[in-house]
């Protein structure tokens, strides 16, 4: 591989996975990163190569992506094997070309899950997400009527644990990283803010098992404890939330 | 065309009270054969489409994201304003209403800004009730902390995501909606057009953005919660999809544009450091509260923050406002960096960036008690920069981050369309010429849950509709203009990108009409846009066709309308001869260079209505008046 024009920039070599929609098949193509700046984010880098593609004719690389800032939970692809590549604690919008080396090969491919059917290239379909969310993931409260937000105190430990739980951005990067495709770290951290606040507490039991239900009749496989959910999940949610749900299905199942 | 604000009368506290009495009401078995579009799932949309459907209307709701939950409201970080005075430090809804208005220079109607400040807290409730984890003192109490432009401490927030939490409570209550069947939800969609019929909003074009096919939705009224125009200058703070595409449609078919040229440049925003660069990250204002701004007191000192000694620092905004220091309005503190850029002080690379230095936080409360206010938003400024906000300042520049400016709307937030609703940061109407921190999602919540439940029913009951069916001539002719476009700019084949088309459309503007202005620049800049416009739809290259996935298309239509909307941008500002808020022309200028207003000739809306292509829009005044408060020279020393 020929030296990057620029000592801050480096050459790479992807391989990308290319699919026109759900019912095609799909395959691996190769492309070049030429003189990508170590100072990109992962998603500026595919934007260099998207445009030079453009330029001759090509159809470019379909990604997801939006805010950019690792909040809206729009990005993602597996790198190198890795949902939103080898960073800890980072989405794939918030990774850094400075943590690849000049000569690199990088292999990008979508998420993979029953669940989530590739729509394009490395666009996948998570609307399940939203079908178990709507199944339950809320506390059933119309507008208007409620009390004061004080009337309730909230033990700040309850409050700081919730606020881990709900950190989740449904990005998806836990069913990817999961052996079975499991969604429960993504349910697990939803019953978790809810069950841990006292508002929630009210419909916890029809939660959990509407969540749960649901979760299973769209096709996530179970949890076995391989925990490469926690550790791909770029906003580090932990599996103790798992527990929580795990806990809240069987007191709802018994009591 | 007349503009009527339709502010009711009576003084200002009694106001919304007695409108929300003298309204028509729809009966509650009537509110079922009513369908309503929301476009967006914003705060604002999300919030009206949920009030909407437990009232008993059939709503249909349309987002660009795969899933509500995505919109750009997430990224809100900072906080929530609300009058709740739990801190006991003097907050009542009159300050919050005060505050907001001198914030925004005196370009916001006393009506809407008090009413914005009595919801301010119906809000924190209702966000409480849904499940929103925000911060909580030791006994259980909620926390608050203090933003620029007030002097109160009254921002609630859930760290630093609290755009984030906000959104998920009403995405949760949206997703209950749509279990109950009462919203139907179309993901992957963007409204291309607003169908108008006998002069009002019956529907929109939507493009399905998977398939490519063009769908038409009617309804009764539509509500547009669309966001800002922010990335029309292409680096912004705002998510990449944001547009203007669907306020410019209703736009071109009869909604009034109010005030284009009032943007925010946020202070806090990590600088540009390359041309590949696609967007800008915020650091939340929140900063200011425990950081230090400052520059090197010598122009062009290249040393490493940590050789500058104390004495040979400038902390220029506690020297210039020593009364709020680092927690001036947004609007002064980008214009103070910019200034001492100007000056050769910038540091960094580029020379365009300034000092927030956290040392003095972190040596008075520790380590602990800064990692958890500001935490996430270290490690996010780290996994950018490279550097250790821990050990080294962080180094910030202002951005375009917000937009004041949208669609005009009354006091009911109708626009000058019949039917057509515009909410949170597409409409124009509370937050003058400059936001304060932590209202965009205080506005945005009161339009969704506290203000258009009522207003669209008393427009409903009175408005005699008939049945509304997609396949009236309207929508035929629409979905063809639409489709004439998509191919057309298909079939340009030309040699520029569009991302380069957008970049130089995002420079110009940036240039001359960013943070200051002349009336030179503007001049040159409309020439410039309109012959960018030109080369445009000549040379452009999109690839791909329009019946499948393609974002290059997608992002041709929103360029294509942020280069239109440009010109409008710069007529505005051109037109506004005075400086206020975030509009600052260097010719109005006080001896201290602060905005000078000129309250005799421009204290009013500006409001542009369309009269086709090629034709100057034609300019409408609403004047503003003050009863409550009186106008003052804006100071924060």
């Amino acid at each position: 591989m020929t030296t990057a024009r620029d000592k801050s920039c480096i050459n790479l070599k992807l391989k990308v996975w290319r699919q026109k929609g759900p019912d095609v098949k799909g395959r691996f193509e190769a492309y070049k990163a030429r003189d990508i700046s170590t100072d990109m984010s992962f998603l500026e880098m595919l934007d260099v190569v998207n445009e030079k593609m453009i330029l001759s004719g090509k159809d470019p690389i379909a990604f997801d992506h939006d805010c950019r800032e690792g909040i809206c939970g729009a990005c993602g692809t597996v790198v190198n094997g890795r949902t939103h590549g080898p960073e800890k604690g980072t989405t794939l919008c918030q990774l850094h070309m400075r943590h690849f080396s000049n000569g690199d090969t990088v292999v990008i491919e979508p998420w993979r899950s029953r669940a989530f059917k590739v729509v394009k290239d490395l666009v996948v379909d998570r609307s399940a997400f939203d079908k178990i969310i709507q199944a339950g993931g809320y506390i059933s409260v119309n507008t208007g009527g409620a009390p004061d937000g004080n009337a309730i105190p909230v033990p700040q430990e309850a409050a700081e644990k919730a606020m881990d739980a709900a950190a989740c951005i449904g990005c998806g990067a836990c069913v990817a990283a999961c052996p079975n495709a499991s969604a429960m770290l993504f349910v697990g951290a939803k019953i978790s803010q809810y069950t841990l606040l006292p508002q929630g507490l009210p419909e916890a039991k029809k939660r959990a098992l509407a969540m749960i239900g649901k979760m299973d009749e769209l096709g996530f496989g179970n949890c076995a404890n391989e925990a490469e959910c926690e550790k791909q999940c770029p906003k580090e949610i932990s599996i103790e939330n798992i527990a929580r749900m795990n806990r809240e299905f069987l007191k709802a199942g018994l009591f | 065309m007349q503009l009527d604000s339709k502010i009711p009368d009576g003084p200002l506290s009694e106001k919304w009270d007695k409108h929300r009495f003298k309204m028509k009401l729809v009966n509650p078995a009537n509110k079922r054969k009513f369908k309503i579009i929301v476009v967006g799932t914003g705060l604002a949309g999300a919030s009206a489409s949920v009030s909407l459907a437990e009232l008993g209307y059939e709503v249909m709701t349309f987002c660009i994201q795969d899933s509500p939950r995505r919109a750009h409201s997430i990224a809100a970080q900072g906080g929530i304003n609300a009058a709740k005075n739990y801190q006991n430090d003097g907050d009542s809804i009159w300050r919050l209403f005060h505050d907001t208005i001198k914030g925004g220079d005196f370009r916001s109607r006393e009506a809407n800004v008090y009413r914005l400040a009595q919801i301010s807290n119906n809000i924190i409730d209702q966000c409480v009730a849904q499940g929103v984890p925000f911060a909580r003192e030791y006994g259980g109490q909620l926390a608050n902390r203090s933003f620029g432009g007030a002097q109160v401490s009254r921002t609630f927030y859930a760290r630093g995501q609290t755009g984030q939490q906000l959104l998920l409570g009403a995405y949760g209550s949206l997703s209950r909606q749509i279990a109950a069947g009462k919203v139907k939800l179309f993901t992957r969609r963007e409204m291309l057009d607003l169908v108008v019929i006998d002069g009002k909003a019956r529907g929109i074009i939507a493009r399905n953005l998977v398939s490519g096919e063009l769908e038409k939705h009617a309804a009764d009224a539509v509500v547009l919660a669309s966001g800002g125009y922010g990335n029309a200058f292409y680096l912004s703070t705002n998510s990449m999809g944001s547009n203007i595409s669907a306020a410019f449609a209703s736009y071109r078919k009869g909604a009034s544009f109010a005030n284009p040229c009032f943007i925010q440049i946020h202070p806090t925003c990590i600088p540009v450091h390359g041309t590949y660069q696609s967007k800008l990250t915020l650091m939340s204002e929140s900063l200011r509260n425990d950081g230090r701004i400052w520059v090197p007191r010598n122009p062009e000192d290249k040393r490493s923050p940590d050789q500058i000694p104390e004495t040979e620092r400038d902390y220029y905004l506690e020297e210039k406002y020593p009364r709020f220091g680092n927690l001036v309005p947004r609007d002064v503190a980008s214009r103070s960096a910019k200034v001492q850029c100007d000056m050769g002080k910038g540091v960094g690379d580029t020379r365009l960036a300034v000092y927030l230095d956290l040392k003095d936080a972190i040596k008075r409360d520790g380590r602990d008690v800064i990692t958890r206010k500001y935490g996430n938003l270290f490690e996010m400024y780290e996994k950018i920069t490279a550097q250790n906000p821990y050990e080294t300042p962080m180094m910030i520049y202002p951005a375009v981050h917000y937009t004041m400016g949208g669609l005009w709307v009354d006091y009911n937030l109708m626009s000058t369309i019949p039917g057509l609703f515009v909410l949170g940061e597409a409409n124009f109407s509370d937050h003058g010429a400059n936001r304060l921190g932590a209202s965009a999602l205080m506005q945005g919540l009161a339009d969704g849950y506290f203000i258009i439940p009522y207003t669209i029913g008393d427009y409903l009951a009175q408005a005699s509709l008939d049945t509304s069916r997609e396949d009236h001539n309207a929508f035929n002719e629409s979905s063809l203009q639409v489709e004439t476009r998509i191919k057309k700019l298909l079939s340009i084949g030309g040699k520029r990108t569009v991302n380069d088309f957008h970049r130089e459309l995002g420079h110009i503007l940036w240039e001359n009409c960013g943070m200051t202005r002349k009336e030179k620049d503007l001049e040159k800049a409309k020439k410039l846009i309109a012959d960018l416009r030109a080369e445009f739809w000549e040379n452009v290259l999109v690839g791909g066709t329009g019946k499948e996935f393609n974002q290059s298309l997608e992002k041709a239509g929103r360029v294509a309308d942020f280069l239109q909307f440009g010109e409008l941008m710069v007529m505005d500002a051109l037109a506004r001869k005075e400086s206020c808020g975030c509009h600052f022309n260097e010719d109005f200028q006080t001896d201290e260079h602060e905005a000078l207003r000129d309250d005799e000739n421009f204290c009013h809306v500006s409001a542009w209505e369309y009269r086709g292509e090629g034709s100057r829009p034609k300019f409408h005044k609403e004047p503003l008046e003050f009863e409550n408060v009186e106008l003052t020279q804006r100071s924060y020393k």
